[in-house]
């Protein structure tokens, strides 16, 4: 793998940051499922309305943007402070950390802790870091059941299928589709369930409520640590991270390295950007803290473990670090005009979208999920959305060239723009290709041309091109003596 | 006013019609418009589709072509945005940092068509007449790179005789994208249908943005279809004159 | 588990030695402090807090009542009496007005936690506590466990939780509240019943947490206010 400094990526073979096809395959099936579509539309146009809503009810959002941006920029030059700093606390206050440089350590880590805790079921929290690294598969294989908790998790978990979205996995799945699922894989669901969601949700409460009340091991993610205080921060709708949270004798929390922040105040920054970004609400119905353990209130043995798998790669990469800022909002995938058609299971990894597009490639190196930096029409309104200004569309860019760069020219389309780019940085041989051009016309009738060979067929397969016109713009700017 | 004209590769090969309209709409001004025979192409295609190396000397070009020039009028949006915010970097990050100081001093001098008309130029009503039903699509780079803003739109309701209408879900992507449209030519084409199918809800007799590409990608698809609905670039709008009915 | 702490510390050397390679290839950090140039005291006072409260809890489908402070009593006996709540669990040092269960007639049991089982908590009808701040513009109350809060599996177990705020309590933004809660304390903030919107984006009210929170604002000024300003006592 070629990244910087030679740092180690994510590594191939567990865990779920890579596809298994190639972007456009993928998407071209996605783009035929029709019930997808229709849930897609629905689902992105109603967040991002509800977004807009409550960002314009803030006269500060742009400060607070800049602030959370900053704060990220500064966390990530620091990394290394903070995250000492976060362990001293943690260890202080009870808590015991654990590092792990990869996927496959993390998951010994966390198997060998609920092996100790004597647990055969373990509940969980939504925890993208734990999809990202397989923790459920490792669990699986000693023997050890992890149970999804929250609703869009369950639906998924209980389908066998894989979260399509960061923030409402079973995006992709309307209510009569989650009605089947629970008929078919329920075994206490009563049979006359219908498909109200208020119905369905109450299904999955009754399901759920006794594996709560008598777990003994919780395992979540984290959307905050405060390196000050020890501090950790689970925001969540449901309960279902409360009951996590709380409930078990034993607490673990999986944490991608780039998720600490320095101080507490800064909490005061992103509790209000994470929500109104993600759910569009002003503030999630939950947001649970704690430092350590806490004699008599939630679980007395308190686990951090601190994965890196690729981050450190990511962090060495001078264009690319801005990505690890990244708060999992999903705001971004929820104005992309790609996403919004495809869906999250297109990308291939857990991270999809325009952040997933450059945050993959980043954790697995470019060769890994080349396809990814070109899902994107550049249109910029992931950056726009981005509630800690992550330039996307220009980290988009940049994984670009690195693909290029690391296939050294060799490719037909490298050939095709250099020969491109040789004519037209000479005004003589470009006037010469645009002559060369205009025997297009003989391809044209009615002034358009309705087929053109590959690659550009895939033009031509939806739209028609332009014939070129008999005199170009340079032709006629000297044919009629123009300065 | 002496004005350089960019025609961008595109207008230049593909859309003579709008270098030409620009150029007629800044003589009726009172403006001089030069065009370097030397100009060429900004290099957006290779930079976005990650030839950067390749697309360094079409930048050196470009600021060796226009260095001299006081204002340069580009008629497409992402060809501007290209100048601004990549010319620059690509300079920076390929190691010539002379280059890039000197791309910088360029961009400043380089405006979108809608730019040089409202904020250098001072106009807002250009004394143009296209009695038509219109409506405009803001395209991403103008609306989000260079945030032009309603400039646009502002030329375009001083126009006499036309019928602004608005386009339904304005502020997303036509799934033009450059190499998107080929790369990626299914999800582009279904973006596409749901801009082409916004566009047609308004009845307007033409769709008109400022940059050619865009333009390209709406106007191929609504071909396809015989939709009788056609592309027109907001130059050739603001140029047309009673004269020309 | 000697080898077990040895590849620990491994990793946990390894993984800091990757991040200060990588750091050192970034751009040089930036040497100014974080720009806060975002609001980080609200100018609503008083009554336009409690007025905002009130507006933004009811909007998360939180049921409000308002009072002052001499009609406490009377609030919680109706908002308990509404409920059609039996059972009730405290936690200790709740420190407020509650009914008389031998007065009020009707068949009330108030118990204050003694460590339940959850599976005992479950059992219980509702919970009453206060909070230790509230956050007007995100309609949010912050618990940290202190006393009259309890443990954070008393307010989360019972389907009904009623919660008591003082106008004092009251913070405008989010950056307030941060300041004046303690991070050491196991913190709980809650806006509005659990929720989910998990399917189609449709908001469903009631999922594990709470199915119904019911807020209780005690406005500020004194009882001798009451009887002229008594109108702002009602369900909202």
């Amino acid at each position: 793998m070629s990244t910087f400094l030679g740092l180690p990526t994510a590594p191939a073979g567990v865990g779920h940051l890579r596809g298994s096809e190639p972007f456009p395959v993928a998407a071209r099936r996605a783009l035929a499922d029709t019930q997808l579509r229709r849930n897609l539309a629905k689902a992105t146009s109603t967040i991002r309305a509800k977004r807009a809503r409550v960002v314009a009810e803030l006269p500060d959002w742009e400060e607070l943007r800049e602030a959370g941006r900053a704060i990220k920029a500064h966390t990530l030059a620091h990394l290394d402070t903070y995250l000492e700093q976060l362990e001293s606390q943690v260890t202080a206050r009870g808590g015991t950390v654990h590092w792990a440089r990869d996927a496959p350590e993390a998951n010994r880590i966390v198997t060998g802790l609920v092996r100790s805790a004597m647990a055969t079921e373990v509940v969980k929290v939504k925890s993208i870091t734990t999809d990202e690294i397989g923790l459920n598969d490792a669990l699986a294989a000693a023997g050890i059941s992890a149970v999804e908790t929250d609703l869009a998790e369950l639906i998924v978990q209980l389908d066998h299928d894989r979260p399509s979205h960061i923030l409402v996995p079973a995006i992709h799945k309307n209510r009569s589709e989650i009605r089947e699922i629970f008929l078919r894989e329920m075994a206490d669901v009563d049979p006359g369930l219908t498909d109200v969601p208020a119905a369905l949700t109450q299904a999955a409460r009754q399901h759920l409520r006794r594996k709560f009340l008598s777990a003994k091991v919780g395992i979540s993610g984290a959307n905050f640590a405060v390196a000050e205080t020890g501090t950790l921060c689970v925001v969540e709708s449901e309960g279902n991270g409360r009951m996590c949270l709380t409930l078990p004798d034993t607490l673990i929390t999986v944490m991608g390295i780039e998720k600490v922040i320095p101080r507490w105040a800064d909490l005061g920054v992103f509790l209000q950007l994470l929500p109104r970004s993600a759910t569009g609400e002003r503030m999630n119905p939950y947001t649970s803290m704690w430092t350590g353990v806490t004699p008599g209130d939630g679980p007395q043995d308190f686990h951090l473990v601190l994965l890196d798998n690729g981050r450190t790669a990511a962090l060495a990469d001078p264009d690319g670090r801005p990505a690890l800022s990244c708060i999992r909002c999903s705001a971004c995938l929820n104005v992309c005009p790609v996403y919004e058609r495809v869906g999250g299971h297109a990308y291939g990894s857990v991270y999809p979208g325009p952040i997933g597009a450059i945050l993959s490639p980043l954790l697995t190196g470019i060769e890994d999920n080349a396809s990814l930096p070109y899902a994107s029409s550049l249109c910029g309104a992931c950056y726009e959305a981005c509630p800690v200004k992550i330039d996307i569309p220009s980290i988009l860019v940049e994984q670009r060239a690195r693909h290029v760069e690391a296939t050294h020219g060799r490719s037909a389309e490298a050939i095709t723009m250099a020969a491109a780019a040789w004519a037209m940085s000479d005004p003589a041989r470009f006037a010469a290709a645009q002559r060369g051009g205009q025997l297009g016309r003989l391809l044209a009738r009615h002034g358009v041309i309705r087929r053109l060979p590959s690659p550009l067929s895939g033009w031509t397969a939806a739209r028609d091109a332009p014939a070129p016109p008999r005199e170009t713009f340079r032709q006629w700017w000297r044919r009629t003596g123009r300065p | 006013m002496r004005i350089a004209l960019f025609a961008t590769c595109l207008a230049d090969t593909l859309y003579p019609r709008v270098a030409k309209a620009t150029v007629r709409l800044l003589e009726r001004l009172g403006h001089e418009v030069v065009f370097p025979a030397a100009s060429t192409c900004c290099g957006q295609m290779h930079v976005n589709t990650g030839y950067q190396r390749a697309a360094l000397p079409l930048i050196r070009h470009y600021v060796d072509t226009f260095a001299g020039f006081e204002a340069i009028v580009v008629p497409s949006g992402s060809c501007t945005g290209s100048i601004r915010y990549q010319h620059a970097m690509v300079a920076g990050r390929l190691g010539d940092s002379r280059l890039a100081v000197r791309a910088t001093k360029v961009a400043a001098r380089t405006h979108e068509l809608s730019e040089l008309l409202v904020d250098v130029l001072g106009v807002t009503d250009v004394g143009a007449y296209f009695p038509h039903r219109v409506t405009y699509h803001p395209t991403c780079h103008s609306l989000r790179l260079l945030q032009v803003g309603d400039r646009p739109l502002t030329l375009l309701r001083h126009v006499a005789g036309i019928e602004l209408v608005p386009l339904p879900d304005a502020e997303s992507c036509c799934g033009f994208g450059g190499t998107f449209a080929v790369k990626n030519s299914d999800v582009s084409t279904a973006i596409l249908a749901d801009k082409m199918r916004n566009v047609l809800a308004t009845g307007a007799e033409f769709c008109t943005a400022g940059d050619s590409s865009c333009l390209m990608h709406i106007g191929g698809g609504l071909s396809r279809l015989r939709t009788g609905t056609r592309t027109v670039h907001l130059a050739e709008i603001l140029a047309s004159t009673p004269a020309d009915r | 588990m000697v080898a077990a702490h040895g590849a620990a510390m491994n990793a946990r050397e390894e993984v800091l030695g990757r991040i200060r390679r990588a750091a050192g290839n970034g751009p040089a950090p930036a040497t100014g402090a974080v720009p806060r140039a975002y609001r980080s005291r609200g100018d609503l006072r008083g009554s336009q807090l409690l007025d905002l409260l009130a507006a933004r809890l009811t909007d998360y489908k939180c049921s409000v009542r308002r009072c002052w402070p001499g009609e406490l009593a009377s609030a919680i006996a109706a908002a308990i009496l509404d409920r059609g709540a039996r059972s009730i669990v405290l936690p200790p040092g709740l420190g407020l007005p509650l009914p008389d269960p031998a007065t009020t007639g009707a068949d009330l049991t108030l118990v204050v936690d003694d460590g339940f089982s959850a599976e005992h908590l479950d059992r219980f009808d509702g919970v009453i506590t206060t909070a230790t701040v509230a956050i007007a513009e995100t309609g949010t109350i912050a618990l940290d466990g202190s006393s009259g809060q309890g443990r954070r599996a008393l307010t989360l177990i019972p389907d009904y939780h009623l919660c008591v705020v003082y106008e004092h309590q009251i913070v405008c933004l989010v950056p307030e509240a941060v300041a004046a809660l303690t991070p050491e304390r196991p913190l709980t903030w809650i806006s509005g019943p659990s929720a989910t919107s998990d399917i189609e984006l449709d908001r469903v009210e009631g999922v594990h947490g709470p199915r119904t929170l019911e807020i209780i604002l005690v406005a500020a000024d004194g009882p001798a206010h009451a009887t002229e300003r008594g109108e702002l006592c009602q369900s909202t």
